[in-house]
């Protein structure tokens, strides 16, 4: 039972590397353990087993499950008991029948229910229930003002708009629930004693499902057999979490000698778990045999619902769990509120982005929201204004009744004060248009349509992972128009999270991988070639660093730096991505590596060397020590990983390498080697790393019986095999082998690793012949030069976490029988934990060198931007072994506090360790990043990095992608004290007081001072306070330093620093750091901002952010899902902001704008009319028009508009990202634009009311007869006056505008001749008609339009022509020809260039190297003198940096 | 390979409308296009005006006010609210002939029929003859619905038919001391819609059995079937005078058609001369101060004298002139755009 616990942490997700903070996150999302009700307390047993069952459940229930999620009931027990489906028990007697079945239901109603419920849920808008309000007071006789049913009209089409949607999205689920519930399966049947096939739905627990590749699980399955050799099964979990590599599961232990094929009528067990739950990470529960044994069960054992078999090719599998699954909490320490729906099923991956679209208000909407509230002000003193004449009104007939005052229904005379109170309510439903019902769902249906567009931009699609831009929250996508900071992580966002290996040290020795280089910078010329990439040469040079190979570097630097452009040239790429469809890591360019000739010598003469010794039968100890550690180092690069290995004519298929199959016999030694006991030997016996193999060899037969594992046997299994070994270790088959075959094997070897750096390291190692060629649980194959293939049994696997930041493996060497530990990890943790040398000997001063020099070189890694990781290694004698194991057995064993028991038991084992080597990974800048940064930043928004990464590292990533920039200073925070940093903080800002204040003014401006078509330069003040100037300065800031300068006392002194720079930069921060910044920055500079990450550690970031971005890469979905927005590639961010934030923000804006005075100003006709009839609340329009008036007469045209309308084209809003700054300020929708458009509205109305007031005044025209004129001059005035804002007219709005005109006369010729009697009380009976044979009625339809748009139009004739905003110059040269424009664009930018000297046309030789263009800015250096008694110390770096120890 | 169209399901199409690249037309509102377009604006509406100003000074209107507010009025005795059936007579003159055919309005002032709850108080179910709504009058006709002695139902109901107009007029021309009838056409003054569709009495004969059980509005003298005592087809709800009064005003200054003088001698139009209008005062007007007069006019196309659209036209016409001059010159002094 202890040693199974050895094999349950092989499958914990390991990483290595220093993409730490991902992982913890990570874990925590897994899939789902369905949850169902167990409504059976003790489930009846067959009388036979009833002993055995019993005695179960008292186990059961005394073991303690640990913790529960979830809340239960008493009465259903803490446990399920699941027994096989073909036992006999009749149906109704099943013990398993109060189980779910496995039919899932995601909709959210019935027939039945739909109306309720979907009102119910309709009716939390605060709006509609106005809107209801409004009709329901029409019932109330003394103040109505509409017929009531009609009244009710638009609430009800509003409602079932509404509830018609609902209606269909529930369809669509049940659609697909059905679709899900009716795909197939194998299942056993008890009466035909075979599989047959069968819904899924009619899956129940207890059944016994067989399983082919590439199927999917339909529930959550115990793995019984598994016609893997090693009973290992392969899962997909990528509908689940994203994650596209494969996972292991393995067969239950009872289960795992059967030889024979799994025959599920002879299974007798009882199988109790616990209950359903939604942790995906854990899985608890015992088998219970026939006799009464049991055995534990472990997630390892579960096969959980939605996943793919991979590379199996058949499993047999009990159901547990079936049906739906509940709430999957997905949650990190930063972000415990954070639940999803998950649905089963469906395309999970798809289901989970839909599950949760995000309800955040826009900026815009909340601006809105204040000019409805002013709305209703409005209303409110119209109401009572004419409630006020009403009263006023009839008071001045006194007593002497008028012949057309109506008495009251009782016939008594109403009073002047009570008639005035009911007519205010009589005038609210008259005039409730003000506050406009559709908006609301106008505003809604244009934005499913603006992200409809979004989602269709074929630019904003990519081809490689064929995905395109996802918007999860469908109403804020105007926010996109007007971010003004913006928050991204470094790595997989600016880069590509494709780690590429770049070059590496061992034993203090540099290879610098020129060759190496050369290639990487090969894919960027092809790639340059092929795209015709302008500005090929514009990448500036990068910071340098201290270093010692200055011209050897100069050469790299340049190819590095191209290399950072792009990942590869498009066809390759698109090669790659169809030869490797499922896997993420293996572009060419990733697995080519070229070695370094030097380590390559080395390598192969330490191979002989060793092979030589082998052959000797000599220690291996005796190697060189230089030499061993190249070989230790590749043996660690090889080993210390979670790699998968696949090949690729079998996608998805893990390659084994069982030698009794691979290797043929060919020479007696060889011969005896294989009936040799020892494992050791590439026998038959080659997997059994522990007493399990001697078990499985003695029991073999198709009953299950149990081995009792401990870790007494593991040992002295152990020493026996040691004792074999010696004699066998170096009689290995190397020279069978056939060198060839191995080649070929080993070039179409496929490596899938969680994380990409570790494949990127494995892949390096195959490049040095070091290959790994397969990985079972307990053992993985090397390939070795001269070699052969080398067993390691793997002892342990010490998992990734990103508490330690490391990695380790316990190997048993089966070249020098020595218990290695292998560790992997970031260089700080790694190199505090190397064992101190002792300097005496000789073997010390080398050590000591070696980590000196390897220090030094990590260093300069860091300062290339390469990521860098560090390889020790450390030999246990068998007795600290024992020792170790025994404690870390107890630990796996322990019930509570597992974890942490791990936790310090890999602490324990870590320490001391040997330094072999160290690597630097390049972690690619994606496509695109720099020049989307530059356009970015030319549109206004300020940009900082917020990163987990290492200073240097992060700084060289920031230059390379035009964050910083060579020409601008940079100051460095780094301070170890609350004071210090307080320090810096005031001194950084005195230094930027004196330099920038005082200094040239011309400075502040940045770069739109000179563009001369803004006539008032806006200053750059998008930051609330004017005095926030940007200037050329780069702020970079550690982790430790931003927690100080975080604290409440400093953070103002920090936004004033950080807000004078040009970009931030924050290393080592930690996720929840990301977000404080983020906070901070939103909450106290009052400004929009956009977060961009795409791993886990950036998911509270992008939560706290106005808008959140998640790159949809490699690192999962857990940012993808917290994000509005998920993005493939960073540089879409550049179109995604300026051309469709921009559109989307105008659009909404102009169409909220023209909302309200739409609205008003047909209003505000029948308010002028209360002057005329006695403010007694009547209407000249028929209640018809009015009611519909919004609803039909008006409404399309309007959404037409706010859909396509363009104020500028894309191309234009891209090459003149200063353009954006025009949603940054909000210009398109200012507060005083309600202002004036409601001055607006009530002028047009005036005139619309008074000039056919004029025209008919005096004449014997009717009520209806002289309203349904105004009512359509009107519409047609409502109708020129979006014409007049419309910017582009596409044939969809001719045809909108042309639709509402005839609808309009349409439906009022219908209206006017259907029914003399029937539209109480106007009864307008051929209204309409007449006035088509009225003259006059064409010349007011003619002059009123002109008049009332005429101050309008008037006015942005003047504003296009005389004092155009940029946006219409924008528009302007939409206009002129593309050569035209071209010319004056460049003319824009000229001045502009000019007028800052632009970096890019400085430097004439883009190749030129960094030296040359670095020197002059090292006198930029910040210096700030403190007084020495502070303690405060400079250090003057490439970078400035100030540091405060 | 085989699988590169499926590896690609979600890319995008690539349509002008899904890429919002639609062909359109941008309006660009530059001086070249927007000066001329208001000068010829402006001149069309020129144009229009003056031809309606043309046509709005060839009507002729005559209007005599006959409230009897002023005591040397000939209709201040019928003022008086108290005065039972009184006659008034009016001497008016005629400088010119008054081309026919010519139109004889009354004209309300300061009388509200769009109040609202005036304007509501009638039921169109009874107006169409509909029987079942004579006993079941429409609930929006209080106070007027139910009346008399045994709170009948009242037919019409509602205010607007309680208060009809019901001042009479007699036209004469005074030729030589004598005093010669004009001729007053009352047929076809209401809509012809109104007479012949939304109107309609019930049909039973006689007419005034489907009037049994109903009383007459509170203000009537007699009820529907008898209004035109003279003309047996002018009763009930066709009655063309109740139809002109039923199509509520629209503003509280109003006339409404009363006769057409189409017929004999008259029909071109009354001559010179002296007349005398009889008048059966019988409508109360000074309790809300209102005024009453008569109107004699003729029409042209576009309907009575109405110089207001003219002069809108003319006005708007040379405003938009004057913007297109003060566009130049502000243009001319600002800049030129680079379109040249």
């Amino acid at each position: 039972m202890k040693r199974n616990c050895f094999r349950e942490e092989t499958e914990t997700p390991n990483q290595g590397g220093e993409k730490n903070d991902h992982l913890a996150f990570r874990e925590l999302f897994f899939p789902a353990v369905p949850e169902k009700s167990c409504g059976v307390s003790s489930p009846p047993l067959p009388k036979k087993k009833s002993s055995s069952a019993m005695a179960s459940r008292e186990e059961a229930s005394k073991v303690k499950l640990g913790p529960r999620k979830k809340k239960k009931s008493k009465k259903e027990g803490k446990t399920r008991c699941v027994h096989a489906n073909i036992l006999g028990e009749e149906d109704n007697d099943n013990p398993n029948r109060h189980y779910a079945d496995n039919k899932i239901k995601t909709t959210k109603y019935t027939v039945l229910s739909f109306l309720p419920k979907n009102l119910f849920e309709q009716f939390h808008r605060f709006a509609n229930v106005y809107f209801v309000f409004i009709a329901l007071l029409n019932f109330v006789p003394v103040v109505n003002a509409f017929q009531p049913e009609l009244a009710l009209a638009p609430v009800v089409f509003i409602l079932s708009v509404t509830a018609i949607k609902d209606l269909w999205e529930d369809y669509r689920r049940h659609r697909s629930d059905t679709e899900i519930n009716h795909m197939d399966c194998l299942v056993y049947s008890r009466t035909e004693r075979r599989y047959v096939e069968k819904f899924w739905k009619e899956v129940h627990v207890g059944d016994f499902i067989r399983l082919r590749c590439n199927e999917i699980l339909p529930a959550d399955v115990l793995l019984l057999s598994s016609s893997d050799p090693d009973r290992l099964c392969h899962i997909e979990t990528a509908t689940l979490d994203g994650e596209t590599n494969l996972k292991q599961r393995q067969v239950v232990r009872s289960f795992y000698d059967l030889v024979c094929d799994f025959d599920p009528s002879k299974y007798d067990s009882v199988i109790e778990c616990e209950k359903p739950n939604n942790d995906l990470n854990r899985f608890r529960g015992y088998i219970i045999h026939r006799s009464g044994r049991r055995d534990a069960l472990y997630k390892d054992n579960l096969l959980l619902r939605g996943c793919t078999i991979r590379n199996t090719e058949e499993a047999v599998g009990i159901v547990i769990y079936a049906g739906q699954w509940r709430p999957l909490a997905t949650t990190g320490p930063t972000r415990p509120s954070l639940r999803r729906c998950v649905s089963a099923g469906h395309e999970t991956k798809a289901m989970l982005n839909n599950n949760g679209p995000r309800y955040k208000r826009s900026k815009l909407e909340r601006q809105m929201n204040v000019d409805v509230f002013w709305c209703v002000i409005i209303l409110l003193v119209m109401c009572s204004f004419v409630a006020v004449g009403h009263g006023v009104w009839l008071f001045q007939y006194g007593d002497k009744r008028a012949i057309f005052d109506v008495l009251s229904p009782e016939g008594t005379d109403l009073s002047p004060v009570l008639s005035a109170i009911y007519l205010f309510l009589t005038m609210i439903i008259v005039l409730q248009v003000l506050i406009p019902i559709s908006l609301f769902v106008s505003i809604e249906i244009v934005k499913i349509c603006q992200v409809y567009f979004i989602h269709q931009d074929a630019e904003l699609y990519d081809e490689e992972s064929d995905s395109h831009l996802q918007c999860r929250a469908l109403n804020i996508t105007e926010d996109l128009g007007q971010m003004q900071y913006i928050f991204s992580d470094k790595t997989g966002t600016l880069t590509d999270n494709k780690m590429v290996f770049r070059r590496c040290t061992v034993a203090g020795v540099e290879y610098s991988h020129d060759a190496n280089a050369r290639r990487l910078a090969m894919y960027q010329e092809m790639d340059s070639e092929e795209e015709e990439c302008p500005s090929r040469g514009g990448t500036l040079p990068r910071r340098d660093s201290v270093g010692s190979h200055h011209s050897v570097k100069v050469v790299l630097r340049s190819h590095s730096t191209k290399s950072h452009r792009r990942t590869g040239s498009r066809a390759e790429a698109k090669r790659a991505s169809i030869l490797s469809k499922h896997t993420a890591f293996s572009s060419p360019m990733e697995k080519d590596i070229t070695p370094d000739p030097q380590l390559m010598d080395k390598v192969n003469e330490c191979a002989s060397q060793m092979d030589f010794m082998r052959f000797h039968s000599q220690p291996m100890s005796q190697l060189p020590s230089d030499l061993g550690d190249i070989m230790d180092f590749f043996i660690a690069l090889t080993l210390c990983n979670t790699v998968v290995v696949s090949s690729p004519d079998q996608p998805r298929h893990t390659v084994r390498m069982r030698f009794e199959l691979k290797s043929p016999v060919k020479t007696f030694e060889d011969f005896i080697k294989r009936f040799t006991p020892s494992r050791l030997t590439s026998g038959s016996n080659s997997s059994s790393s522990s007493s399990l193999a001697t078990n499985r060899s003695s029991n073999k037969g198709c009953s299950s019986l149990l081995s009792s594992p401990s870790a007494e046997s593991t040992l002295t299994k152990l020493d026996e095999e040691a004792a074999a070994a010696v004699a066998t270790a170096f009689s290995t088959s190397s020279p069978t082998h056939d060198g060839q075959l191995k080649n070929a094997e080993g070039a179409d070897l496929r490596y899938e690793a969680e994380s990409p750096d570790e494949a990127a390291l494995v892949y390096a190692a195959r490049a040095y012949k070091c290959s790994l060629v397969g990985r079972l649980p307990d053992q993985t194959t090397v390939d070795l030069p001269h070699l052969g293939k080398l067993n390691f049994e793997l002892l342990h696997t010490l998992g990734f976490d990103s508490t330690r930041k490391r990695m380790s493996v316990v190997v048993k060497h089966p070249l020098t029988e020595q218990i290695t530990v292998y560790t992997k990890g970031a260089d700080s943790v790694i190199m505090d934990l190397i064992k101190s040398p002792n300097a005496g000997n000789s073997r010390g001063k080398r050590q000591k060198k070696i980590i000196y020099r390897t220090q030094n070189y990590l260093n300069q890694y860091a300062a290339d931007g390469l990521r860098t990781l560090c390889i020790a290694k450390k030999v246990l004698s068998k007795e600290e072994y024992a020792c170790w194991l025994q404690r870390h057995l107890e630990a796996e064993t322990a019930i509570q506090g597992r974890e942490e028991l791990l936790f310090e038991s890999a602490l324990r084992l870590e320490t001391n360790l040997q330094l072999l080597g160290a690597t630097g990974i390049e972690d690619r800048l994606q496509d695109g990043v720099p020049e989307t940064i530059d356009a970015l930043r030319k549109a206004g928004l300020q940009i900082w990095v917020l990163t987990g990464d290492k200073q240097e590292t992060a700084v060289n990533i920031a230059y390379a992608c035009k964050l910083l920039d060579p020409e601008e200073e940079i100051l460095t925070l780094n301070a170890d004290s609350m004071e210090a940093c307080s320090l810096l903080l005031e001194e950084s800002l005195h230094y930027i007081q004196a330099k920038f204040l005082c200094g040239s003014p011309k400075a502040f401006q940045g770069d739109l001072a000179h563009f001369h078509i803004y006539p008032h330069p806006p200053p750059s003040n998008w930051s609330s306070s004017s005095h926030a100037a940007v200037h050329r300065l780069g702020l970079v800031i550690d982790g430790r330093t931003l927690a100080y300068a975080l604290d409440r006392s400093l953070e103002d002194k920090f936004l004033a620093v950080a807000r004078s720079c040009r970009s931030v930069l924050c290393c080592r921060s930690t996720p929840l750091q990301k977000s404080m910044v983020v906070k901070l920055v939103r909450n106290k500079l009052k400004v929009m901002t956009l977060a961009i990450g795409d791993g886990a550690n950036d998911v509270s970031m992008i939560q706290v952010a106005d808008v959140g971005v998640g790159i949809s890469g490699q690192e999962g979905m857990q940012a993808v899902m917290a994000s509005d927005f998920a993005l493939p590639r960073f540089r879409y961010l550049q179109k995604l902001l300026l051309v469709h934030g921009h559109w989307c923000y105008s659009r909404l804006a102009n169409m909220i704008l023209y909302f309200f005075y739409k609205n008003a100003m047909f209003v505000a006709l029948i308010f002028w009319y209360q002057f005329y009839c006695g403010f007694s609340g009547s209407a000249m329009i028929d209640q018809w028009y009015l009611i519909f008036f919004n609803l039909m007469f008006s409404a399309f045209p309007q959404l037409v508009t706010g859909t396509l309308d363009k104020d500028v084209s894309a191309e234009t809003l891209q090459k003149l990202p200063q353009l954006y700054i025009n949603g940054q300020n909000s210009e398109e929708y200012k507060p005083y634009m309600f202002w004036m458009n409601m001055i607006d509205a009530f002028y047009q109305s005036l005139i619309c009311f008074f000039i056919p007031y004029f025209a008919y005044a005096d004449s014997d025209v009717d009520l209806f007869t002289w309203g349904t004129p105004v009512t359509t001059i009107a519409v047609f005035t409502i109708l020129l006056h979006l014409g007049v804002e419309t910017k582009t007219w596409t044939w969809m709005n001719w045809l909108s505008i042309c639709f509402s005109v005839v609808l309009f006369f349409t439906v009022a010729l219908c209206y006017n001749a259907s029914c003399p009697t029937c539209y109480s009380p106007s009864n307008p009976y051929w209204t309409m008609q007449r006035l088509l044979q009225d003259p006059s009625f064409y010349l007011l339809c003619l002059i009123t339009p002109a008049v009332a748009l005429l101050p309008r139009y008037f006015y942005r004739a003047c504003q296009g022509t005389i004092f155009p905003s940029p946006v219409q110059v924008g528009r302007q040269l939409d206009r002129l020809t593309a050569k035209d424009s071209r010319r004056n664009i460049s003319n824009l930018s000229g001045i502009q260039t000019a007028a800052r000297p632009d970096p890019e046309t400085n430097s004439k030789d883009p190749r030129r190297p960094r030296e040359e263009t670095e020197r002059p800015d090292a006198s930029l250096s910040v210096r700030i003198d403190l007084p020495p008694d502070r303690g405060v110390k400079y250090t003057k770096n490439s970078q400035e940096m100030l540091s405060i120890g | 390979m085989v699988k590169e169209e499926n590896e690609l399901v979600n890319r995008p199409d690539n349509t002008a409308f899904t890429q919002q690249r639609l062909p359109a037309w941008q309006p660009m509102l530059s001086a070249g296009i927007i000066i001329p377009g208001f000068v010829l604006i402006g001149l069309a509406f020129i144009g229009i005006g003056v031809a309606l100003l043309i046509t709005s000074r060839s009507i002729q209107v005559l209007e005599l006010d006959y409230t009897g507010e002023d005591q040397d009025s000939p209709c201040f005795r019928c003022s008086d609210p108290a005065v039972r059936n009184c006659t008034c007579t009016l001497q008016f003159s005629n400088d010119r002939l008054i081309e026919g055919p010519v139109f004889f309005y009354y004209g309300l002032s300061n009388y509200f029929q769009n109040y609202r709850r005036y304007g509501v108080s009638r039921d169109d179910g009874q107006l169409y003859g509909d029987l079942s709504y004579f006993k079941e009058p429409y609930d929006q006709c209080e106070p007027y619905r139910f009346g008399g002695g045994n709170n009948q139902p009242i037919v019409p109901c509602g205010s607007i038919a309680n208060s009809m107009f019901n001042d009479t007029f007699r036209l004469f021309q005074n030729i030589n001391g004598q005093r010669r009838e004009v001729p007053l056409d009352g047929k076809g003054i209401a809509w012809w819609t109104d007479y012949n569709i939304k109107f309609r009495n019930p049909t039973v004969t006689p007419l005034r059995d489907a009037f049994n059980g109903t009383v007459k509005p509170p203000f009537w003298p007699r009820p529907a079937y008898e209004l035109d005592t003279s003309d047996p087809a002018n009763n009930g709800f066709i009655n063309q005078d109740f139809l002109v009064w039923m199509r509520t005003a629209a503003l509280p200054d109003f006339r409404k058609l009363y006769r057409r003088i189409t017929e004999g001698d008259y029909a071109n139009g009354l001559p010179a001369g002296n007349y005398s209008l009889d008048i059966s005062y019988n409508y109360p007007v000074m309790s809300f101060s209102g005024r009453k007069r008569v109107v004699f006019s003729n029409v042209s196309w576009m309907g009575g004298k109405n110089e207001f659209l003219g002069i809108a036209y003319l006005v708007i016409g040379t405003l938009c002139i004057v913007m297109s001059v003060v566009m130049l010159i502000v243009y001319a002094k600002f800049k030129f755009p680079e379109e040249e």
